[in-house]
C-alpha cells in the first residue's frame, strides 16, 4: 500500500507528465494551452519581477478591506436581528428581497457610482460577503445557551456590556466559521470582478496575459490563483483549529 | 399559531415598503444624483417598458437559457463523476485531495482560460457556467456517498447486488439531501458566471443589458435589469427549495 499523500499526489503528477509530453511530442502552438514547464518558468518569472506580486496585493487588499467592512457590517445586523425577535421579523421581506441579488449584478451600478478601482471593487465584495456573516451570526446569536443571558439579566448587564461579555465571546467561534466563509467568497468576487472590468488586481492580470496570447502566463496565474485560494482556506481552518479546537465544529455541521 | 405567522409577513411586507418610499423620497429629493439612484417609479417604468417592447424578454431568456443549459450540463456531470469516485475507496483515495485543492478556487478565474480556448461565443459561457456549477454538486456527491451508512453496504453485499443496483438504490437516495444542496448552492453560481460571461463575451442576457445601461448612464434600465436579476436568484432558489422538499418527503425529518 502506498501512502496516503503519496496517493494524493499520484493523479496531479500523472496530469502534468501527460501534459508535458503530449504538448511537447507534438510541437501543439496554442492559445490556451502550454507545458507545464513553460507555466513554471512563467511563474517563477512573474514572481521575480515583481508582477505578480503587486497583482496579488491588489487582489488581496480590496477583498480584505470588503471582508472587514461586511463583517462590521454584518455582525452588527446579525447580532441586532438575534438578539431582537422583533425587529428580525419585521426585516425579513427586506433581507429575503434583496440578498439573493447576485453580487456581481450590482457591477455596473458600482462602475457609475464609484468609477474603477479598489473602491467600486470593495463595495461589491462587500455586498456579496455581508449576507453569510449576517445570516450565521444571526444563527450564532440565537444558539447561545439561555443560562447564559439569564446571568447577564440578574447581573443587570447594560446592553452594551451584554454585547460585549456575553454575546460576542460565547458566539464567537460560530462568527469565526462565518468570516472564514466569507473569506472565500471575497477572494472569488474579488477576482470576478476584476475579470470582468476591473483593471486591477490578479484578475486584469490573467486577462492581460490571455489577450497577450501567453497561455504560459496566463496558466502560471491560474495556478497562482488556486494557490492562493489554497492557502488562504487552509491558513483560516488552522487558525480556527488553533483558536477555538471543537468548539468551532458546533456551526460547522449547520 | 398559523395566523399570527401571518402578521409577521404582513407587517414585515409594510417595512419592506416602507423602505421603499424611502427610496422614492431620497430620488425624490435628490439626495443621490438621479444619474446613480433612480426613483422605484422610474425603475419600474423602464421595467414595464421593457418587457412592453420584448426587449427585456429576451435578456431575461437569454440569461435563463445561459444558466440552464450550464447547470443542467454540469449536474449531470458531477453526479456521474462523484458517483464514480465517491463509491470507489481507491478512486476517493486518489482523487478527493485534488478535488480539495480545486475546491476553493475562484472559479471565474478559469474565465480567460475558457476565452482562449473558444472564443467570445456561446459555447465559452457554456464552459465556464459547467466548470463553476460542478463542483459543488461533485463535493457533495462524493461526500455524500462517503458518507453512507455502512450497514447499507453489508446487506447490500448480502443480497449480492450489483455495483450499478447499489449506487441507484442505496448510495444515490442516501445521499440525494447532500447533492440537492449541492444543486442548491450550484444554481447561485451559474447565474453569477452567466453574468460575467455576459458582460465579457458582451452575450445576449441581462448582464450585457445592465452593462449597456451602465455605460450610457440610463440608470433606470439599470436597475431594471438588476432587479430581475434578484428576481431570478430568489425565482430559482425557492423553486429549487420547493423540489428539494418533494424529493424529500420520504425521509424521516430532523435527519
Amino acid at each position: 500500500m502506498m501512502p496516503e499523500r503519496a496517493k494524493a499526489l499520484a493523479l496531479p503528477i500523472a496530469l502534468l507528465l501527460v501534459a508535458e509530453i503530449w504538448t511537447r511530442a507534438l510541437h501543439v502552438q496554442s492559445d490556451s494551452l502550454a507545458p507545464p514547464s513553460a507555466v513554471a518558468a512563467a511563474l517563477i518569472e512573474a514572481l521575480s519581477d515583481g508582477s505578480m506580486l503587486v497583482a496579488t496585493r491588489d487582489t488581496l487588499a480590496s477583498a480584505f478591506a470588503g471582508l472587514l467592512a461586511s463583517s462590521a457590517i454584518g455582525l452588527a445586523l446579525g447580532i441586532t436581528l438575534g438578539m431582537f425577535q422583533i425587529i428580525d421579523r419585521l426585516m425579513e421581506v427586506t433581507i429575503e428581497t434583496i440578498r439573493p441579488i447576485p453580487s456581481i449584478a450590482l457591477l455596473p451600478i458600482a462602475l457609475i457610482a464609484l468609477g474603477f478601482g479598489y473602491r467600486m471593487e470593495i463595495a461589491i465584495v462587500t455586498f456579496a460577503c455581508v449576507w453569510p456573516i449576517l445570516i450565521l451570526s444571526r444563527a450564532a446569536v440565537r444558539g447561545i445557551e439561555p443560562r447564559l443571558l439569564e446571568v447577564s439579566r440578574a447581573l443587570r448587564l447594560s446592553l452594551g456590556d451584554q454585547v460585549r461579555k456575553i454575546i460576542i465571546p460565547a458566539s464567537l467561534p460560530r462568527i469565526f466559521v462565518a468570516f472564514r466563509l466569507s473569506a472565500g467568497i471575497a477572494l472569488i468576487v474579488a477576482v470576478s470582478v476584476e475579470i470582468a472590468i476591473n483593471p486591477i488586481g490578479l484578475g486584469a492580470a490573467i486577462m492581460t496575459a490571455q489577450q497577450a496570447l501567453r497561455p504560459d502566463l496566463m496558466l502560471a496565474y491560474l495556478l497562482w490563483i488556486g494557490v492562493i485560494g489554497y492557502a488562504l482556506n487552509r491558513g483560516l481552518v488552522i487558525a480556527q483549529q488553533r483558536l477555538f479546537g471543537r468548539a468551532a465544529l458546533v456551526g460547522e455541521a449547520s | 399559531m398559523k395566523r399570527q405567522i401571518l402578521y409577521w409577513r404582513a407587517a414585515s411586507l409594510v417595512v419592506a415598503a416602507g423602505f421603499i418610499v424611502l427610496w422614492q423620497m431620497i430620488a425624490n429629493l435628490r439626495l443621490v444624483s438621479p444619474v446613480f439612484l433612480p426613483g422605484p417609479d422610474r425603475a419600474w417604468a423602464a421595467l414595464v417598458r421593457g418587457f412592453a417592447s420584448g426587449e427585456l424578454w429576451t435578456k431575461l431568456l437569454g440569461t435563463l437559457e445561459h444558466m440552464a443549459y450550464g447547470w443542467f450540463a454540469a449536474s449531470i456531470a458531477g453526479i456521474a463523476l462523484g458517483a464514480m469516485i465517491g463509491s470507489s475507496r481507491t478512486m476517493r483515495s486518489y482523487v478527493a485531495p485534488s478535488l480539495e485543492f480545486l475546491r476553493p478556487l475562484p472559479v471565474s478565474a478559469i474565465v480567460p482560460v475558457a476565452i482562449a480556448m473558444f472564443g467570445l461565443t456561446q459555447g465559452m459561457a457554456l464552459f465556464v457556467i459547467a466548470f463553476g456549477a460542478i463542483w459543488p454538486m461533485l463535493l457533495a456527491t462524493v461526500h455524500g456517498f462517503a458518507a453512507v451508512e455502512p450497514r447499507l453496504y453489508e446487506v447490500a453485499r448480502s443480497l449480492q447486488m450489483s455495483r450499478l443496483a447499489v449506487i441507484f438504490k442505496i448510495a444515490l437516495p442516501s445521499a440525494s439531501p447532500d447533492i440537492l444542496s449541492g444543486m442548491r448552492l450550484s444554481l447561485t453560481v451559474a447565474l453569477i458566471l452567466a453574468v460575467v460571461c455576459e458582460i465579457l463575451a458582451g452575450l445576449d442576457g441581462l448582464g450585457h443589458w445592465v452593462l449597456l445601461s451602465a455605460r450610457a448612464f440610463r440608470s433606470a434600465d439599470l436597475f431594471a435589469g438588476v432587479i430581475l436579476l434578484g428576481g431570478i436568484g430568489y425565482g430559482t432558489a425557492l423553486a429549487m427549495s420547493t423540489v428539494e422538499k418533494q424529493l424529500l418527503k420520504w425521509r424521516p425529518s430532523g435527519h
